[in-house]
């Protein structure tokens, strides 16, 4: 640092409260001792423990399967949803809808874990469906409150966008459902998008109601993380964080790194045209 | 069908309707967008609708895109009813007011979509979006995307793709809205000149009556869902045939006052606001209840003197109240002496320097007898 200054300490003050747990964690991942807070040199050998412990990555597996799932179909219906509440002007009880879909933001966990117990069971003593309470009742679970937040993000999207596009394009000879795929969906591609990665991030770490609406033999990462603490932290925790971690910057690395390619070769492309003329 | 001579088959299109609108009424909930409105236009015209805001012709125009229903009425497309037709069935294009170009698409790809979707043959679509961006001059753009233009080019653009598909009838909504005022007028004329240069029937929708002007050929003026006025500039410029339009279109002075003497080929006015009859110069038929009439008179059509007129009517006596130079020519306020009611009076600026009225001057303001309209309503 040249020059000192207070939005730059400010800068990096905020840097480091933000990374360095995460910073410290990475390290610890690296440690020899089988005690997470004390240091004994570098090892990699509980990354090695790690992969062959078998109930914490069949519990990676569920739930990577349940967060990718969850977030598809959240992201499925709160399209809908948003399509609804946006290009449709009017129609019978569209502020109840509204706030209804809405509702699970503000509502705390347990209520909505609890409530969808209560569901599932009275549905089984009905109907026998769901026989028993598993991946997919934790499917279900995650899919209404996921849905919730697909919707706000999508239809803020939907919202800024100029409905007279979607007109030109039907003007010119695009019917309904074509306009949805070649005008709609690429616009709010970047909301799909982070709708998607919100609400499978948010079904990833959920706990409180996977733990409600789950049966035997579908234990997600989190409960599983959470009872494995319980009987003491393990320096595993922390070698599947780094793991977590690491593979998250690689998405968002690729994501940056392939965009800026497309947009640089379309520059030059453009530069081009000018040098032919 | 064998053409006997291209110019006759030209002169017979020319003359023939292309659109007919019918009795259309449009009721959002409770109110009338649009009133009863019945209209032709005729193949090859440009065709405005002006009228303020919420006056219904942006919801005329969007019934002929098909983007609403008419609540009553017909519309004829080259004679085939299109009332119920949806917007992608209709061979009629838009250029919509925010030009919305598809941000995602390049100049090249939003021109050749509306082309993509009949299915036509690639190189046919290639050489077609070359043409028509040669025709707007925007050919090193090819592939920019929208937000790399200026607000000139985005127009161009738009323009390039509402007439790729050459459509039967192109709509323009606010062409000139998004643009400053120095490219307004450029871009005016040159749009019109691309629109000569297609043959395109077109149809547009502005509240700017400078540039229905400009543009159009003939025009309607709307207000409260209803046409006022079917003309041509001229027409409705010079003759308006109420209050509502004189007002709407420039700036005009309005007397209030009553028939005195009716005969065949003149009659005479008296209004409480001036000091001599007005004389008009031709017949008016005036209904038998009321007596009571409007005299309008646009300000480039009055005199302004500083000695008194020799003729017993047609002018009134006041002082400057208002001076507003303009350059060209400039407009005086002139506060009359009898009622204190401002006139209007345009003086044209031929001469660099001369002596004109100045303030609070004494000054007498005239006009011939063919110069004003009489009005009923």
């Amino acid at each position: 640092m040249r020059n000192f200054s207070f939005s730059r300490f400010m800068f990096w003050a905020g840097l480091t409260f933000l990374y360095l747990p995460m910073f410290i964690l990475v390290i610890y991942s690296f440690n020899e001792s089988r005690l997470v807070t004390v240091w004994a040199g570098w090892s990699t050998k509980w990354y090695g423990e790690l992969f062959q412990d078998t109930q914490i990555m069949g519990a990676v597996k569920r739930s990577l399967e349940v967060a990718f799932l969850s977030a598809t179909s959240a992201v499925f219906f709160g399209m809908l949803s948003s399509w609804a509440m946006v290009r449709i002007a009017k129609f019978r009880g569209k502020t109840l809808f509204g706030g209804m879909i809405t509702a699970p933001l503000v509502m705390p966990d347990v209520i909505i874990g609890l409530s969808l117990l209560l569901l599932f069971v009275a549905f089984t003593q009905l109907t026998g469906w769901p026989r028993e309470r598993g991946m997919l009742t934790i499917w279900i679970a995650h899919t209404t409150f996921g849905m919730a937040y697909a919707t706000v993000v999508i239809s803020s999207r939907l919202r800024e966008m100029d409905a007279s596009i979607e007109e030109a394009a039907m003007d010119l000879g695009a019917p309904p459902l074509k306009v949805f795929f070649a005008i709609t969906l690429p616009l709010i591609a970047p909301a799909v998008a982070s709708a998607w990665l919100l609400a499978f991030t948010l079904s990833l770490d959920d706990v409180v109601i996977a733990s409600f609406v789950t049966g035997p033999g579908a234990t997600t990462l989190p409960i599983e993380v959470l009872s494995s603490v319980r009987r003491g932290v393990s320096p595993k925790i922390n070698v599947l964080a780094s793991l977590i971690i690491f593979a998250v910057s690689m998405v968002t690395f690729t994501v940056w790194y392939v965009s800026r390619r497309l947009e640089k070769n379309r520059q030059k492309a453009m530069a081009d045209d000018f040098l032919i003329e | 069908m064998a053409k006997a001579s291209p110019t006759a088959v030209n002169t017979a299109e020319k003359s023939e309707v292309l659109v007919k609108i019918t009795q259309v009424s449009k009721t959002f909930d409770t109110t009338w967008a649009v009133d009863d409105v019945s209209l032709e236009i005729k193949r090859g015209e440009i065709f405005a609708l002006l009228g303020a805001s919420g006056s219904g012709k942006s919801t005329l125009l969007r019934m002929l895109a098909g983007f609403e229903r008419p609540s009553q009425g017909t519309i004829l497309l080259d004679g085939d009813d299109i009332t119920h037709v949806p917007p992608h069935k209709r061979a009629i294009n838009m250029m919509f007011q925010s030009y919305a170009l598809f941000p995602h698409m390049t100049i090249e790809q939003n021109i050749a979509f509306g082309l993509k979707q009949d299915n036509m043959p690639k190189d046919e679509i290639t050489e077609r979006v070359a043409r028509m961006l040669k025709l707007v001059h925007m050919h090193q753009y090819a592939r920019r995307k929208p937000d790399q233009l200026s607000g000139g080019q985005r127009q161009r653009v738009a323009l390039a793709r509402s007439l790729a598909k050459q459509p039967k009838l192109l709509l323009l909504d606010e062409p000139m809205g998004a643009l400053d005022k120095k490219l307004r007028t450029e871009m005016q004329l040159e749009v019109v000149d691309i629109l000569e240069k297609v043959g395109a029937t077109c149809v547009m929708v502005t509240h700017d009556q400078e540039e229905a002007m400009t543009m159009a050929y003939r025009m309607a003026i709307m207000d409260l869902g209803k046409i006022v006025q079917i003309g041509t500039p001229r027409d409705i410029y010079e003759s308006p045939n109420s209050r509502n339009t004189a007002e709407f279109i420039g700036s005009i002075n309005i007397f209030e006052g009553r028939i005195v003497d009716d005969q065949e080929s003149q009659i005479t006015i008296q209004s409480p606001d001036l000091d001599t009859p007005i004389m008009v110069g031709h017949g008016v038929s005036t209904s038998i209840e009321s007596k009571d009439l409007i005299y309008a008179i646009r300000p480039e059509k009055t005199m302004l003197t500083t000695g008194r007129p020799s003729q017993h009517c047609n002018w009134s006596e006041g002082i400057v109240d208002d001076i507003a130079y303009l350059g060209g020519h400039s407009i005086f306020y002139v506060k009359l002496n009898r009622t204190g009611k401002i006139v209007q009076c345009f003086l044209a600026n031929t001469e660099r320097r001369y002596d004109a009225p100045v303030w609070n001057d004494r000054v007498y303001v005239s006009w011939d007898e063919f110069a004003g309209v009489v009005l009923n309503s």
